[in-house]
């Protein structure tokens, strides 16, 4: 720290974007209680429509702004104003970023082992005598003792969980090489050559874009033909949340990868100055890791 | 720890007026501001609430309000005092004091720092709305669940839930916000030779307050989220017929719960021994033992979270881990105590007024300690659990342990803060009549719990109305001798006697040499520390 005592700080100016954020943070919220309204009181249906227009109003909002401020970031990014002491704190915050967005996984992961090792066993392991669902065996993947409606027929926890060797697997493959690509391009950016940042940039887009699409076929897959939904007792539920907002995060990683490779083109980085890279970069190794997470506990074991 | 340059100029930084000037504001003394302003409004909208209970506890019987409002009332009051008064307080002290205390020239990020206030008005409009609506029709009023959410009653509920989980959401983005904000200031703008053994305790306090946040904070998002989807999307987290849990629930729940605890006090404990060293005119005891207390309160923290709700059924060997792992928290908080008490011995003392909320402050918050060493007991809880006891103990934590030190440490910053003295005599008599009134309110509360009085519930049978008459009493005194606070406030930031630099003659640490009030930007050269 001694190094920075005669430096100035960046303080930016003040800013009317995290206000306008947060209020269309408020209209977006407000909006889907009221588009959703009608699930637990029929007679709040009238409130569907003004819903859908605030989580417009409010989704505009946000991302509008949300281009504004990233835009100002990178204008001050350009024009120099960041040097390694702004550098040294967008790192750390990063850092703790990405630790609070594993601390949210592990809400889904630890609602998936509850279910898995005692919520449905225990439902399965009760007296024959007290239970009324004498069928249920408890054992995973499983609908719970509700079952499954397949096209009107109750089955009592039958289920065909998603095979971990068909498209899982080439989804494993294709986001273990775009951490792959990613970090080739890394080096090539190191060594100041400009080709290899952009192909292998441009190839990591290509790679998560083409997990996105797998992952879309999947679902489609699931919805009409397996029958699996998110309805599907705690398989399904854990299934699609888990599978879903990791699919959310490569979806936000693919946008700030393309960002990131605009910005390589435009020549924004140098060896030595590239936080934004760098951020994106780790961001995406995070997601990386935690589809291996998913391939583990949820599609193989 | 002594300092050598201090310097600072651009005493009259450009900035815009009036409302523009919060709206947009990067200066981490005005961010700070609007924090404790907010915390302050939300502080009375939460304690108006509880009034309300209170004059319906005032006699047995139904009279003033239907039990379903009661129910809604019970739980944005606490949703309000936890998140929205007693949070945003402490993080309003940390922006303001955290880079005077380390000797930054701001916080590290100030956007995000704005953003993160500005979460707060949103969140406490999501809160309040579904009252509003219900007026006009729409829906049945605010969540009934009280502030845990429990499945199935949440997931049966009407719109409050909704709009309490968005809140809660909102909320939880911005303390998140403000965590990552605190860990990057303390680790990358403390001032050249303020190593971390030689931070302050409240920079300590928050530091450890904000790794748990950024550890429990997300997996209440995630729990309250799969209550969302139970609610909305059909899934099965909380319902057994799917082969979910309602009590997998509760354990997502506390897993954010009990840390939360620590998270409202660890900041508060960082104001303690400060303003006892202080007004105790002698160096701390045992700073290194504290420091190491605060990190072993904040592991235990997160690995004890079944203890809130015992009574809903684990296996034995669950049951007695998290009763030891309860009670081991009692070691640290020990260590803790002596220091402090080892603190004013033999000092100097003088009692103004932050001197006594603080003395204060330590005997009611050990009440608080030890009546929870008491539910920690697995056979003992199974009595006191849901009943009036366990009310009186976290109002014991949470108003003496919580409001009680935020109250402290305001008396003891506001002349540096406001650059004006307050009205002792006021500050005095506030804390005698917070003091004598908050213990009337909350010891007939022990002894309605052990003689088996439910919370939550509106109506009560007859043998504990004399109790209850004295706590809804001394719960107004308490509520009314809060607007002497108010009035202190207001008028130290408007005039008084002129404060010095150094404001306390025992004072210690780099905001005492900063002038009162600071200059707009705190240390724009850093100073150097011994």
């Amino acid at each position: 720290m001694a190094t920075h005592s005669n430096n100035q700080y960046y303080v930016p100016h003040g800013s009317i974007y995290p206000a306008i954020i947060a209020t269309g943070l408020l209209s977006l919220a407000s909006g889907f209680i009221f588009s959703v309204a009608t699930d637990k009181s029929k007679d709040l249906a009238y409130l569907q429509a003004p819903g859908k227009w605030m989580m417009i109003l409010g989704a505009i909002l946000i991302l509008s702004m949300v281009f504004k401020w990233m835009g100002a970031v990178i204008t001050e990014s350009v024009t120099g104003q960041f040097k390694s002491w702004e550098d040294k704190s967008f790192r750390i915050g990063m850092i703790v970023f990405i630790c609070s967005e594993i601390a949210f996984f592990t809400a889904f992961f630890g609602a998936l082992f509850y279910m898995r090792v005692l919520s449905v066993p225990e439902l399965g392991g009760y007296d024959l005598d007290i239970t009324p669902y004498k069928e249920f065996l408890g054992t995973w993947p499983s609908t719970g003792p509700g079952g499954m409606t397949v096209s009107g027929e109750f089955k009592p926890g039958v289920l065909h969980p998603m095979a971990a060797w068909g498209l899982p697997a080439i989804n494993t493959a294709l986001l273990l090489s775009s951490g792959a690509t990613i970090t080739w391009a890394h080096w090539g950016l190191i060594k100041n050559n400009r080709k290899q940042l952009i192909i292998g940039m441009a190839l990591t887009v290509a790679l998560g874009i083409a997990f996105l699409l797998c992952q879309a076929t999947e679902y489609h897959e699931a919805y009409t033909e397996m029958g699996l939904t998110l309805r599907s007792g705690a398989y399904g539920a854990s299934f699609f949340m888990l599978t879903g907002f990791h699919g959310f995060h490569v979806l936000l990683g693919t946008i700030m990868l393309i960002v990131i490779l605009l910005r390589c083109m435009k020549g924004h980085f140098t060896p030595e100055h590239h936080f934004g890279f760098e951020g994106v970069a780790w961001y995406w190794h995070f997601v990386d890791v935690v589809w291996l997470g998913l391939f583990v506990f949820v599609y193989w074991l | 720890m002594s300092t050598t340059t201090v310097a600072h100029h651009d005493d009259h930084a450009e900035h815009p007026t009036g409302i523009m000037r919060w709206l947009t504001t990067t200066n981490h003394k005005d961010i700070g501001t609007m924090y404790l302003t907010f915390s302050l409004i939300m502080f009375f909208v939460g304690g108006a609430m509880i009034l309300g209970i209170r004059a319906e506890l005032f006699k047995p019987g139904l009279q003033l309000i239907n039990p379903e409002f009661f129910n809604q009332l019970i739980g944005v009051h606490a949703l309000i005092m936890i998140f929205a008064a007693l949070m945003p307080a402490a993080t309003g002290f940390a922006n303001w004091m955290i880079p005077l205390q380390i000797g930054a020239p701001d916080m590290a990020l100030p956007r995000l720092n704005n953003w993160g206030f500005w979460l707060l008005p949103p969140s406490a409009i999501l809160l309040t709305l579904p009252f509003t609506l219900a007026l006009f029709g729409i829906g049945d009023g605010a969540l009934a669940t009280g502030w845990t959410f429990y499945p199935p009653l949440s997931i049966q509920g009407g719109i409050g839930v909704d709009f309490a989980i968005f809140a809660v959401h909102l909320l939880g983005i911005s303390s998140v916000l403000g965590s990552i904000n605190i860990i990057v200031t303390v680790f990358n703008m403390r001032a050249p030779g303020m190593t971390l053994m030689k931070m302050p305790m409240f920079v300590w306090g928050w530091l450890i307050t904000a790794f748990l946040l950024i550890a429990t904070i997300p997996v209440l998002a995630g729990a309250v989220t799969m209550l969302l989807t139970d609610r909305h999307f059909g899934t099965h987290f909380f319902d057994a017929a799917g082969g979910g849990d309602p009590i997998m629930f509760q354990h997502l729940f506390w897993f954010f719960g009990h840390p939360e605890v620590y998270i409202l006090l660890l900041p508060v404990w960082g104001f303690i021994p400060q303003i006892l060293e202080t007004f105790s005119r002698k160096p701390m005891y045992g700073y290194k033992a504290q420091v190491y207390s605060f990190w072993a309160v904040g592991v235990l923290s997160v690995v004890v979270w079944a203890h809130h709700f015992f009574t809903s059924g684990m296996p034995v060997p669950a049951l007695l881990y998290f009763m030891y792992s309860t009670m081991a928290i009692s070691l640290p908080l020990a260590v803790m105590f002596f220091c402090w008490i080892k603190t004013m011995w033999k000092g100097s003392m003088s009692f103004e007024t932050p001197m006594l909320f603080t003395v204060g402050w330590i005997i009611l918050f050990g009440i608080g300690g030890l009546t929870g060493l008491v539910l920690a007991d697995v056979a003992a809880d199974a009595q006191y659990h849901n009943s009036y006891f366990i009310v009186a103990h976290f109002h014991y934590t949470l108003f003496a342990g919580g409001i009680m030190g935020i109250m402290a440490g305001t008396y003891y910053w506001l002349p540096k803060m406001t650059g004006h003295m307050y009205n002792e005599k006021l500050g005095k008599l506030h804390f005698w009549l917070t003091a004598i009134s908050f213990n009337l309110t909350f010891i007939p509360q022990f002894f309605l719990g052990l003689a088996g009085m439910p919370r939550r519930i509106p109506d009560y049978a007859l043998q504990f109305a004399e109790f209850n008459m004295i706590s809804s009493i001394a719960a107004f005194t308490l509520g009314l001798s809060q607007l002497l606070f108010v009035y202190n406030i207001v008028t130290c930031a408007r005039g008084g006697k002129k404060a010095t630099a150094q404001v306390w003659e025992g004072a210690q640490g780099l905001e005492w040499t900063l002038p009162s009030p600071p200059p707009y930007h705190s240390f724009t050269e850093q100073p150097t520390v011994k």
